[in-house]
């Protein structure tokens, strides 16, 4: 029985350290800095890695680009350049070339796969899932990556699923008793505060680093928020900072708990992806939502699922079309501490937590942005084209005009026809037939 | 095939079955990397120190003459060394889709078989293909280039 005393003692001294340490600080908000000297002690450890590993290979294998300039020199002309010259012509048996050449680069390497699959990193970053091209260098390296595993599975990885497990129950447990008070200004005040601590528990569980910038953007209430989408984590960051009426696909499983919980304290929007469709039904709750002043702003992903993080894809018309103040926000991940990206093809939602929790950590930036009315005789295409290109240029992101919902369906058949439209335009035009 | 067809540049490209079928060879339904390879082999530039090297091997995969080979068997679609004025029709009404008429489409494949045709087959073979594309810069337009 002693054994299980002495387990008994531990348990609860660990407890006790953690509810000191870090719960009661997250109720008021205030950090102890430990986070901070981690991070110092971590990128000082990174950097010395790099030297290592740099001085260790031989000078022509290390990438000099960065690695998000692509592997081969593409060729970007249009097609009336790419074709012809100077003159439009009639056909040619040489048209061809132009249009394989296109062809293969496309298979070599083309804009959009690439963003359905984690970055790649310059250096490593002494994480085995990022090591792409391993080579020995030294047994010091070794070591220290032993070091870190060991660290980051033994040390840090009970101490984040401890965390997020009281988080996630505090949040379920907390909303669901605020949900029982009648409607005043009273619940809403408490509902605040159990989301904003449950989030930062849950934050603090990811060892997550967060800097926000310009918070006087921060969004009001009455607004629609948009955030370029990389994982379901954003929404745990942006909670942190504000409380947000959220839109979005009901999941199963633990997500589905916490979502049914969530709603039981404070207004949120789930739907089915499949119901989504009915795009009538969801623009008039999202109007009903935001002509109230007194709800919360509502929290939209436009581009409808989760990408690596390097880029900005198509923004769906359907949030720009309800009218209101968009306050838009740019999120960037930093990769060298954790590769937040959920590939949701690859991992689910219990292995994707498992994943975050056993890297570095997760460093990220917020940027709130002022906020965005639609202009006279914009429709909500170019609106939503512009405020994907302001976040884009905030968050140091690269704008692709490309459907993020070609993560999962095929390309339209509507995009070939439009090529094959250009391609007769020109031969036909200014041929000699008519 | 569908994983080709997954990629969306390539699946709006209006040659883009034509590409695809060029890496499965007859009859297959899956390509290695071996065969894989050997198909983007042919847009590699040409450089100068390869003509040197080797005049006595088989000719090297991107040369100027295999790939204008290649591109031969983007149009010879029942691969009999031969383009016909169907085949010719069949790979300009990919190229246009719907937006030209048979008549004009057909002028059109006259007209170029015309101006190619030579031995009064009409038909294009290999040797007319190529005299046709004798001035054309054909290493620069079917080239790609790999950064390091």
């Amino acid at each position: 029985m002693e054994g299980a005393e002495l387990a008994g003692k531990i348990l609860s001294t660990w407890l006790t350290l953690v509810l000191g340490f870090i719960l009661l600080p997250s109720v008021f908000g205030v950090s102890l800095g430990i986070s901070e000297i981690y991070m110092k002690i971590l990128v000082k450890t990174l950097e010395w890695a790099t030297i290592r590993i740099e001085k260790g290979t031989p000078k022509e294998s290390i990438l000099k680009n960065s690695a998000s300039v692509g592997i081969i020199q593409r060729d970007e002309s249009p097609m009336e350049k790419g074709l012809s010259g100077l003159r439009g012509r009639d056909f040619e048996l040489s048209d061809v070339f132009y249009f394989s050449k296109k062809g293969f680069e496309a298979i070599v390497e083309d804009e959009v796969t690439q963003r359905f699959s984690s970055e790649e990193l310059v250096s490593w970053n002494l994480l085995t899932r990022t090591n792409v091209n391993f080579q020995y260098i030294s047994p010091r390296l070794t070591m220290v990556w032993v070091l870190g595993v060991i660290v980051r599975y033994c040390v840090l990885l009970p101490l984040r699923v401890t965390l997020a497990f009281i988080g996630i129950s505090l949040l379920v447990i907390g909303t669901t008793l605020v949900g029982q008070l009648p409607d005043s200004s009273l619940k809403n005040w408490l509902s605040e505060l159990v989301h904003l601590t449950c989030c930062r528990i849950c934050v603090r569980s990811l060892s997550g680093t967060i800097h926000y910038h310009n918070k006087q953007y921060r969004p009001q209430k009455g607004g629609i928020c948009v955030a370029n989408h990389t994982s379901p984590i954003d929404v745990l960051i942006l909670t942190t900072d504000g409380c947000y009426a959220m839109v979005g696909q009901v999941h199963g499983g633990l997500m589905g708990i916490i979502q049914r919980a969530m709603v039981k304290a404070c207004p949120h929007v789930w739907f089915e992806r499949s119901e989504m469709k009915d795009r009538h039904l969801v623009t008039k709750r999202l109007k009903e939502h935001i002509a109230d002043k007194k709800k919360l702003p509502i929290l939209i992903f436009p581009e409808g699922t989760c990408i690596n993080n390097t880029s900005v894809m198509m923004f769906k018309k359907g949030s720009f079309e309800i009218g209101g103040t968009i306050h838009p926000v740019a999120i960037k991940y930093n990769p060298q501490f954790g590769d937040a990206f959920w590939n949701s093809s690859k991992y689910n939602m219990v292995s994707y937590l498992l994943r975050m929790m056993t890297s570095w950590a997760i460093v990220c930036d917020v940027w709130y942005m002022p906020p965005m009315t639609r202009e006279e005789g914009e429709d909500a295409v170019q609106f939503a084209n512009r405020v994907k290109s302001a976040i884009a240029i905030q968050g140091g992101l690269t704008e692709l005009p490309w459907d993020g919902g070609l993560k999962r369906a095929k390309v339209k058949d509507t995009l070939k026809e439009e090529q094959q439209k250009n391609y007769s335009k020109m031969i036909v035009g200014n041929g000699s037939l008519s | 095939r569908e994983d080709f067809q997954r990629i969306p540049e390539l699946a709006i490209n209006p040659l883009g079955d034509r590409i695809i079928n060029a890496f499965f060879p007859e009859g297959e339904d899956q390509v290695n990397f071996r065969g894989f390879m050997r198909t983007l082999a042919h847009f590699r530039p040409i450089e100068d120190n390869e003509k040197s090297k080797d005049v006595n091997g088989p000719e090297p995969l991107n040369s100027r003459s295999n790939k204008l080979h290649f591109a031969f068997r983007l149009y010879d679609l029942d691969k009999d060394e031969k383009i016909s004025r169907d085949e010719l029709l069949q790979v300009l009404r990919m190229m246009v889709g719907v937006n030209i008429s048979d008549e004009q489409l057909g002028s059109i494949a006259d007209r170029t078989i015309q101006e190619a045709d030579q031995d009064g087959d009409s038909a294009i073979s290999f040797t007319e293909f190529v005299k046709v594309l004798e001035k054309v810069d054909v290493e620069q337009k079917m080239s790609i280039r790999f950064l390091h």
